[in-house]
C-alpha cells in the first residue's frame, strides 16, 4: 500500500492515506481503497465514490466514533474516496476503513502494510458486525491481504476463508492500538463446535404415504422437482419437511458457496456455516417477488431461491403464489443461477435448488376426498392452470398424499426411518458418477437418450405411451429422466418396462 | 360452420314429438342434420359428475349410438358431454339441445366437441341468435329435452339438479323416466335416489331401458342388443397375474395406490409400475385427486 504521503519540503498541506475494505458483487467481492486526504480549508468531511445512503451517513458515525473514541477529527477539509469510484457500493461495511483512512492521514506511526477492514462503527466508537462477511473475506485473501480486522463477531465467519489471518476487533480504540502495536486483537478462529442445526424431521415420523415417500425418495436420487397434491391436513407440509433428511451431506466445493449466501443476507445466525446439511427454505406465498428470487432498491440481495441453493425450496400451496412469481422461477430452474437486473448493476447469485410444491388438489382441497369436493368445474380448470403454465414443464414427478384414516396413523407398524432412504439415494447419486452434476433432472433429451439404455420392452412400452397418453415430447423426455432414476435406485444399468411404468404413474398429466 | 337454418311446424325435418308439448317452441334454430323419425333416448345429469358417473353414462350412450338410437342431451359439462361423446364415439347421432342462442358456444370448452355434433347429429336451440346462457332460459330447454325423447335416463343427480327438472318434464309428457340408483350416501345420486323411491323405473342396465320401451328394440337393427360387451370382469385374461391381482383389488369406486398397496403388502414402487402398467392398456385411470379407478 502507499503509504500516506506528504509532500516533501512543504508545510503540512495535503496528506492522503489509504485502508482497504471491500464491497460485494453478488457473491464477489470487489477491493475497495478508502483514500482519504486532509486539506486546509473549511472544516467539511465529504465521502465519494457511487456510495448509497449508508455510506453518506458513515460521516456522522464516524466523526463521532472517532471523538468518542479518544481521538482527534481533523478540524480540516476532509475528503474519502472509495475507489474504484466507478462501482457502486453500499452499505455500513467501510465504516471502519474510513475512519481507519482518516486517522491514519494524520499518524503515520499506523502500520497498514497487508491489512484491511470491515465494520460499522457506533457513535460511542465500538465496532458492529455486518453481512457479507465471508465472501468479503475470501475476495480479499485473494487479493493478497495477510490480516484481517472484522467485527468480532463476525470472526469466526470471517475465518473460513483461507490464507488470511483474521483479527476480531471490538472497537475502533482497541483497533488502534492495535496497529500501533500496543495491544492485542482478538484472533478469530473457526467454529470447529459440531453445528447446532436443528435436527431434521425424520421420514419415520410420518406415518403411511407409501406413494408419496417413493415419490420423494425417487425426487432426492435424481434432482427432480416435485409436486404433492392432497387435502388440506394430509400431510404435505410435514412430508416436505422431512426431504432434506432424505439428501446426501453437501459437497465440499458447495459447502464453501452456501454459507457466503447466508453471510450476505446476514442469516448466518439461521444456519451455521459449518453444517454440511442442504439447506431448506420454505417462503410464505405472501413474499415479495424480491425476496423470493432475489433483489432490493438499490443492488440485489439474494432471495430464498438462492438462499436455498445446493438445497430445497419449498413452495406451500403452490397455487396461491402470484403467477409472476412462479414465472420468474423459470429461468432459475432452468440455468441453476438467477440474474438481477438494476439500473446500477445486475448481480448473479448462484440457485441450484430442488422445487417441491404442494397444492391443494382444487380450491376446496377435497377432489378426490371422501368428503367431497364443492368446487364449481369453472373454478377447478382455473386452479389446475396456474400450475401448468410456468412450472408445470419443470416438475418431474407428482404425486398425491391422501388424508390418512385413524387406524392408519395408529396400526403400529414400523415406518422406515431417513436414513436408510438417504443411503439408497446416496447409492443411486454415485452410480450416475460425477458427471451428471444436477442429477438426471437436468439431462438434456440427447442425453437421456443415451443415458437411459432402455431395453427393447421398456421402448415398447414408452412407444405405446406416447400414442395412447398423448405424450408431448418434453413429456416423453420427463419420463425417461425419472425412469432413469427408479433405475438407479434399483441399481439397474439399463432402464427397463417397471421402471418405465412406475415413472408414468407419477407423470405431471395426471395433475389435471 | 355452416349456417344455422331455422325449422318450424311446417318443415319436413320438424321433430313430431315435440308438438306433445303443451307450449311447443315456434320454432328451432338447427345446425346439422336431423331425422325426425329416429327413435330418441335422453341421457341427463349433473355438471358436477362422478368418475363412475359420467363412465356410465358414456357407456350407456355407447350402446345406443351403436344400436343406430340418438342420444339427446344439453351439452352441458359433466353427464351431457358423456352422453354425446359415447354416442359419437360409437359412430352413432346425438342431439343438443342448447339453452342458450344456436351461435353461443357454452361452456366454451365444448367446442370440439360441437363440432363433432354438429357432423354426426344436430344442435338446436330455440333462442334467438346470440342470447347468453341464461340461467332461466335452461329449464325451458329441458322441456325440449323431455319432449324429443321417447325415453329419459337420469344417470346422477343431485337433489337441486336440473336433470330433475327435464325428469319431471317428461313425467308430465308421460315419457318413460329411468334414474340410475347410486350410494344412499352419495351427494351426487341423491337426487336420482329420490326419483326410485318416488316411483321412478332404477335403470340396472340397458334392458331396463328396452323393457321400459319395447319400442326401441323394434327400431334397433335385430339383433344388437344381444351381442353387448360383457358386464365387469370381462377379458381380464388379456393381463399378466400381477396385474389381475391389482385389479381384483380394485372395485368400481375410486381408489387410492396406497390402500391398494396395503391391501395387498405391495411395495409402494411396485403398485406404481403394475398401475402404470394398467393405465397403459387402458385397464385402469388416474383421475384428479390422485385416486385411481378401474375402466374394465
Amino acid at each position: 500500500m502507499p503509504p500516506g504521503r506528504t509532500r516533501a519540503g512543504d508545510t503540512l498541506v495535503c496528506v492522503i492515506a489509504c485502508a482497504i475494505s471491500c464491497a460485494t458483487r453478488g457473491l464477489a467481492g470487489v477491493p475497495v481503497t478508502v483514500e482519504a486526504d486532509i486539506a486546509n480549508g473549511l472544516p467539511a468531511f465529504t465521502i465519494v465514490g457511487l456510495t448509497d445512503r449508508a455510506i453518506q451517513e458513515a460521516r456522522e458515525r464516524v466523526k463521532p466514533a472517532i471523538r468518542n473514541a479518544g481521538f482527534k477529527f481533523p478540524q480540516r477539509r476532509v475528503t474519502v474516496n472509495l475507489a474504484p469510484a466507478e462501482l457502486p457500493k453500499e452499505g455500513t461495511g467501510s465504516d471502519l476503513a474510513i475512519a481507519i483512512a482518516v486517522l491514519r492521514a494524520e499518524d503515520p506511526s499506523l502500520r497498514l502494510d497487508g491489512l484491511a477492514f470491515l465494520g460499522e462503527l457506533a457513535l460511542d466508537g465500538s465496532v458492529r458486525p455486518v453481512t457479507g462477511v465471508l465472501p468479503m473475506a475470501r475476495c480479499l485473501a485473494a487479493a493478497g491481504i495477510t490480516r484481517l480486522i472484522v467485527p468480532v463477531e463476525n470472526a469466526p465467519e470471517a475465518a473460513l476463508a483461507d490464507g488470511v489471518e483474521v483479527l476480531g476487533a471490538t472497537s475502533l480504540q482497541a483497533c488502534v492500538e492495535y496497529l500501533r502495536g500496543d495491544g492485542p486483537l482478538v484472533a478469530g478462529v473457526r467454529d470447529g463446535s459440531a453445528p447446532s442445526l436443528a435436527p431434521e424431521p425424520d421420514l419415520a415420523a410420518v406415518r403411511g404415504q407409501g406413494q408419496a415417500k417413493r415419490a420423494l425418495e425417487i425426487a432426492a436420487a435424481g434432482g427432480h422437482n416435485i409436486l404433492m397434491s392432497g387435502p388440506p391436513g394430509a400431510g404435505k407440509t410435514m412430508l416436505a419437511r422431512t426431504f432434506p433428511s432424505l439428501l446426501p451431506d453437501l459437497r465440499s466445493d458447495a459447502a464453501l458457496e452456501v454459507p457466503a449466501i447466508y453471510s450476505l443476507r446476514g442469516t448466518l445466525r439461521e444456519r451455521p456455516p459449518t453444517t454440511l446439511r442442504p439447506p431448506f427454505r420454505a417462503p410464505h406465498h405472501s413474499i415479495s417477488r424480491a425476496g423470493l428470487v432475489g433483489g432490493g432498491t438499490d443492488l440485489a440481495q439474494p432471495g430464498e431461491i438462492s438462499l436455498a441453493h445446493m438445497g430445497v425450496l419449498f413452495l406451500d400451496e403452490l397455487c396461491e403464489f402470484s403467477r409472476q412469481h412462479l414465472e420468474a422461477l423459470r429461468q432459475p430452474l432452468e440455468e441453476h443461477s438467477v440474474t438481477v437486473a438494476r439500473a446500477r448493476a445486475a448481480v448473479t447469485y448462484p440457485a441450484d435448488f430442488m422445487l417441491i410444491g404442494a397444492s391443494n388438489p382444487c380450491p376446496c382441497g377435497h377432489l378426490g376426498d371422501a368428503q367431497g369436493c364443492t368446487c364449481e368445474p369453472r373454478q377447478l380448470s382455473a386452479y389446475g392452470n396456474k400450475i401448468s403454465g410456468p412450472i408445470k414443464d419443470r416438475i418431474d414427478l407428482v404425486v398425491s398424499v391422501p388424508r390418512q384414516e385413524y387406524r392408519d396413523i395408529f396400526d403400529g407398524t414400523d415406518e422406515e426411518p431417513s436414513a436408510a432412504v438417504r443411503d439408497r439415494v446416496e447409492a443411486a447419486r454415485q452410480r450416475r458418477g460425477e458427471g451428471a452434476e444436477h442429477g438426471n433432472a437436468a439431462l438434456t433429451g440427447r442425453e437421456i437418450l443415451a443415458a437411459a439404455r432402455a431395453t427393447a420392452p421398456a421402448r415398447r412400452l414408452l412407444a405405446l405411451s406416447g400414442e395412447r397418453l398423448h405424450l408431448s415430447a418434453r413429456g416423453f423426455f420427463r419420463i425417461l429422466r425419472v425412469a432413469r432414476t427408479i433405475s438407479d435406485l434399483a441399481g439397474d444399468d439399463r432402464v427397463g418396462e417397471d421402471a418405465l411404468a412406475e415413472a408414468l404413474h407419477y407423470r405431471i398429466e395426471m395433475a389435471g | 360452420m355452416t349456417q344455422p337454418r331455422w325449422i318450424d311446424p311446417a318443415s319436413p325435418e320438424w321433430p313430431a314429438r315435440l308438438m306433445h308439448l303443451e307450449s311447443p317452441p315456434r320454432g328451432l334454430w338447427q345446425l346439422g342434420t336431423i331425422v325426425p323419425t329416429t327413435p330418441c333416448v335422453a341421457i341427463v345429469g349433473s355438471r358436477r359428475a362422478t368418475f363412475a358417473g359420467v363412465e356410465i353414462a358414456t357407456s350407456v350412450a355407447r350402446e345406443l349410438g351403436s344400436a343406430g338410437i340418438q342420444v339427446v342431451s344439453g351439452m352441458a359439462l359433466g353427464i351431457d358431454a358423456a352422453a354425446h361423446t359415447g354416442a359419437l364415439d360409437a359412430g352413432g347421432s346425438t342431439i343438443a339441445v342448447l339453452g342458450c342462442g344456436i351461435d353461443v358456444c357454452y361452456p366454451p370448452r365444448h367446442a370440439g366437441l360441437r363440432a363433432r355434433i354438429v357432423v354426426s347429429g344436430s344442435v338446436i336451440s330455440e333462442e334467438p341468435a346470440g342470447t347468453p346462457p341464461f340461467k332461466y332460459h335452461f329449464p325451458k330447454r329441458n322441456r325440449i329435452i323431455a319432449a324429443l325423447a321417447q325415453a329419459v335416463v337420469v344417470v346422477e343427480a343431485t337433489e337441486r339438479s336440473g336433470a330433475l327438472s327435464t325428469a319431471r318434464w317428461a313425467a308430465d309428457l308421460g315419457r318413460e323416466v329411468l334414474a340410475v340408483p347410486g350410494s344412499i350416501r352419495s351427494r351426487q345420486s341423491s337426487g336420482t335416489n329420490l326419483l326410485i323411491r318416488d316411483g321412478v323405473r332404477p335403470f340396472l342396465g340397458i334392458a331396463d331401458l328396452l323393457e321400459a320401451v319395447p319400442e326401441l328394440r323394434s327400431a334397433a337393427p335385430e339383433g344388437v342388443f344381444d351381442t353387448l360387451p360383457g358386464g365387469p370382469g370381462a377379458g381380464l385374461e388379456r393381463f399378466s397375474p400381477p396385474l389381475r391381482e391389482i385389479l381384483a383389488r380394485m372395485g368400481t369406486e375410486p381408489v387410492h395406490p396406497d390402500q391398494v398397496g396395503s391391501a395387498l403388502g405391495l411395495s409402494p414402487s411396485l403398485v406404481a409400475s403394475r398401475l402404470g402398467a394398467l393405465e397403459l392398456a387402458g385397464a385402469v385411470m388416474s383421475l384428479p385427486g390422485g385416486l385411481v379407478a378401474r375402466t374394465v
